[in-house]
């Protein structure tokens, strides 16, 4: 595991994928993929980004918004929408979920604004 | 006819009797409208994520209907002259769910021209090969 630790890693660039090489790669694939799954804090950590959209790879072709677990974890703490360079969302589904979320907030499911 | 999702969250403090009798209200409306009741389903009390009328729980309501336009405008009127309704909110969902069933429908067309496709295996590959 030659993770990156400085900040350069934001950038989820090219440059890291080729140093990064590919059986490493291969081996920690699956427990990355574990946490990023259900608790979706992977994504702030300094690995690379999941390049899979959830919605994609999960098949979910209506983005429901009273599934309240489901579009909570595109929410950041405070309440906002995360954008889809952290999440890694494709765009059709990024689309579906903001209007997800919206509606969910509406009907407070989510807070519009949450913390201080 | 098209489809909606009419959901709307009482207040907790309504009781039982109360609730159901909403509920069968809001059914006759549908239907003298002639709308079609799908699916009802109480969500229970949930916990609101803010303060809605002074209240932090409601509770939920799910009415899955098809009708038209003025069975949707009835419905919501209806609900706004209730005083234990605090919220409430239409969505029509028949296009969504069309646009789904072919989404759907392509998936399984791209899985039968590729008898193995395995998309996770495929994409990798290719990632790999352009960085």
């Amino acid at each position: 595991m030659a993770t990156p630790t400085s900040s350069g890693g934001s950038g989820s660039g090219s440059g890291s994928g080729g140093s990064g090489g590919g059986p490493g790669r291969s081996s920690d694939r699956p427990a990355r993929r574990g946490p990023g799954g259900p608790g979706g804090g992977g994504r702030k950590q300094y690995f690379r980004r999941r390049k899979v959209c959830k919605f994609c790879e999960e098949k979910i072709d209506v983005v429901d918004y009273k599934d309240v677990r489901l579009v909570s974890q595109f929410v950041s703490d405070r309440g906002k929408i995360l954008p889809r360079r952290l999440t890694g969302t494709c765009s059709p589904h990024q689309r579906l979920l903001t209007v997800a979320i919206k509606r969910a907030r509406n009907l407070a499911f989510i807070p519009f604004a949450s913390g201080r | 006819m098209r489809k909606y999702e009419l959901i709307f969250i009482v207040r907790p403090d309504v009781p039982e009797e109360e609730l159901v009798k909403l509920i069968t209200q809001m059914e006759g409306v549908v239907t003298g409208h002639g709308g079609k009741i799908e699916k009802v389903e109480r969500m229970g009390k949930r916990r609101l994520a803010y303060r809605v009328e002074r209240q932090r729980e409601g509770f939920y309501v799910l009415f899955v209907i098809e009708g038209g336009g003025d069975t949707v405008k009835e419905f919501e009127r209806r609900l706004k002259v209730n005083d234990a309704v605090i919220k409430y909110l239409s969505v029509r969902v028949d296009e969504e769910l069309k646009r789904a069933e072919k989404a759907k429908a392509w998936r399984a067309e791209q899985a039968s021209r590729k008898p193995r496709p395995r998309p996770a295996g495929g994409e990798t590959q290719q990632a790999e090969a352009s960085s």
